[in-house]
């Protein structure tokens, strides 16, 4: 298969190539070894950083709608006169006023910003994170409920103290598996009531991990504060995934429409506001790298994919050394085939292909060595709950740098040495 | 077939200019076996590579099969090598790590050619060099004499009008060297070949039809 790809590409020198290769790899064995520890260690690591990469931003337990979904999670003010700027989540207020009231149909689910604090169960300390949502969060995550069920509308309507929390919590707590619906847990010297018990998420999940979620209205804040800024962001899940532009657009003509927060401060009176409603990946790019209505992401992809060029490159140049001697020392052998009618182009080819099989062997053993470290990371406790996988994305991820490390590192040393004469070359 | 017209070639160094051919001016015909003879160092294997276009004359002009071959491009000149020259090394010059079938088919291997039409072309010109038994052995496996029939499988593989040979005995003793010569000779008789042949043996270039001495980078004969 292999061999009849080659050949349809090289015009009927696939076998003669993959012979040869295999014949130089056997040939020296310990440079082999060093190129493909080289080559295999690089793509290992490029290949668990591809698998992390894609677990923070593909869908994953529990939100498996996130590719569906739309994210206001941040406001930037600009006070374009005195220079000044300040940014940060939205409030609860401003997401019942312009996120709730938008006409295209969605569900629009709040939750704020996560917090840590202390809390005693059975009279030792645990440091727990906790949010505060909306009953619509329950339905735009998925999350597993081991038991008892979310707090609803009614929950809220009828001002009950309830909590959500999950598994880790509830094994510190009750024991492990032991139930916890219905147990009362003491949080700043209230009183909440268990309601139910979720599987819990990795912390990679920023806009849902918890490990307990009460309802808004138990908090202490003034949550009809009309400020613009606050501590919640809203997801927004269209009743038709079709509807996903119409609500940008939306949103985009409300927002324009807002005026900035007027705090009277003589040193920051801003006078423009930005705030959008993106998708998950460029909400987050927008908060690392975002500037007015640049989004961010073109710098935060030219930024990672340099790192990963520029990590790439380090291994690659010591590869291109190997190679060059490697290639060198078959200086006869380039001298034969020109006599024989091959063309420089032709050669390089050759060198290149050779090159792209033994880094593609290199990404074979990358493969393997990824299950495991990828194996390792998902059952241990490094980072609790995380579920790294191995997917297509990550796999066509892993052949992608494979070739272009087998194209970086083969190019150069087979062009050089597709320009040897040919008497020269022959003299070895 | 082959013309040559004031051929020089001049090695240079920041110091020193070394001329290694002076004026040569050949002309070979078609179906001729032509030895080139001189002492070492009188530039017999730069001419051979020279006509062979694997290097390239300082001056003058190189006409092969009435084309002129001076300034084409890469590619042309490794199209014309393959379709029209087949080579022969003194030192054989095979590639260790491919097994003897696929050392032969090369020249093929930079022609449209199918995997079975190689496989069926090469076995041939093993079997007129009387190799097919070692098909599917690796150079170092084989003997001098039988590395050399190799190589002229190789040569031949591709039915080159013109074989060049750079004392293709050198590295043999005389039994094995006439061995060679015998088929260098059937192949000029039966196949019509034009060859031309650098040696150091008298008694091999008296075999051919037409001998050139060189002395000095100048033809004296």
């Amino acid at each position: 298969m292999k061999t009849l790809f080659l050949n349809s590409l090289i015009g009927g020198r696939g076998a003669n190539y993959l012979k040869i290769t295999f014949a130089v790899l056997k040939r020296r064995k310990f440079f082999t070894f060093i190129s493909l520890f080289g080559i295999s260690f690089t793509l290992t690591i490029l290949v668990v950083a591809t698998a992390f990469l894609d677990h923070l931003i593909a869908p994953g337990y529990p939100e498996v709608n996130r590719d569906r979904s739309l994210y206001i999670w941040g406001l930037k003010e600009k006070d374009t006169k005195n220079g000044g700027m300040s940014s940060g989540p939205v409030s609860f207020s401003f997401i019942n006023t312009y996120v709730r009231t938008l006409k295209t149909p969605a569900k629009v689910a709040a939750t704020s910003m996560p917090n840590s604090i202390n809390i005693y169960l059975n009279n030792h300390k645990l440091k727990v994170n906790y949010r505060y949502t909306d009953a619509n969060f329950w339905d735009i995550t998925s999350f597993e409920f081991l038991e008892g069920k979310p707090y609803t509308q009614q929950n809220i309507a009828n001002n009950d103290f309830v909590v959500v929390i999950n598994d880790l919590v509830r094994d510190e707590y009750v024991g492990k598996g032991q139930s916890a619906v219905g147990k009362m847990i003491e949080l700043d010297n209230v009183n909440y009531r268990i309601i139910g018990v979720v599987k819990g998420c990795p912390i990679t999940r920023i806009q849902v991990a918890s490990d307990l979620y009460f309802p808004y209205n138990t908090s202490k804040s003034d949550l009809k504060d009309p400020r613009l800024r606050g501590s919640f962001g809203a997801i927004i899940l269209p009743d038709n995934p079709d509807d996903f532009s119409k609500i940008q657009a939306e949103f985009s003509v409300v927002a324009s429409k807002i005026n900035p927060s007027k705090t009277g401060d003589k040193w920051f009176n801003p006078d423009k506001l930005y705030v959008f409603a993106d998708r998950y990946v460029t909400s987050f790019t927008r908060q690392l790298r975002g500037d007015g209505e640049n989004s961010g992401e073109a710098v935060v992809f030219s930024i990672l994919f340099g790192i990963i060029f520029l990590f790439m490159s380090l291994p690659a140049i010591n590869l291109i050394n190997i190679n060059i001697s490697r290639i060198m020392e078959r200086a006869s052998e380039i001298g034969v085939r020109k006599a024989f009618g091959a063309s420089s182009k032709t050669l390089v080819i050759q060198f290149v292909i050779e090159n792209i099989i033994l880094t593609l062997i290199g990404g074979v053993l990358a493969i393997f060595m990824s299950l495991g470290i990828i194996y390792y990371l998902n059952h241990s406790d490094l980072i609790a709950y995380i579920d790294l996988s191995f997917n297509w994305k990550v796999f066509l991820g892993a052949i992608a740098v494979s070739l272009i490390f087998g194209l970086l590192s083969g190019v150069y040393p087979a062009w050089r040495m597709s320009k040897l004469q040919v008497v020269e070359a022959l003299k070895g | 077939m082959i013309n040559l017209k004031n051929i020089e070639k001049i090695y240079r160094t920041s110091t020193v200019e070394t001329v290694a051919l002076n004026n040569i001016n050949l002309s070979v015909e078609k179906g001729e076996f032509v030895s080139i003879m001189g002492p070492s160092g009188c530039g017999k294997s730069t001419l051979l590579n020279i006509i062979g276009l694997l290097d390239e004359p300082s001056k003058g002009k190189v006409e092969i099969d009435g084309k002129h071959t001076n300034g084409l491009p890469d590619s042309q000149l490794a199209q014309f090598r393959n379709q029209t020259l087949g080579f022969i090394f003194q030192s054989f010059h095979l590639i260790n790590d491919l097994p003897v079938l696929d050392n032969v088919e090369l020249p093929l291997l930079y022609r449209k050619v199918s995997g079975n039409e190689r496989r069926r072309l090469a076995t041939e010109a093993l079997e007129k060099v009387g190799l097919s038994n070692r098909m599917k052995h690796y150079p170092n496996q084989l003997s001098g004499g039988q590395k050399q029939r190799v190589a002229i499988a190789r040569a031949i593989v591709g039915q080159p009008e013109i074989i060049l040979a750079d004392e293709p005995t050198g590295n043999l003793d005389s039994n094995m060297g006439n061995e060679i010569m015998d088929i260098l000779t059937t192949l000029n008789q039966r196949d019509k070949a034009t060859i031309v042949m650098v040696t150091h043996d008298e008694n091999m270039a008296k075999r051919t039809h037409r001998l050139i001495r060189l002395f000095d980078g100048s033809q004296v004969q």
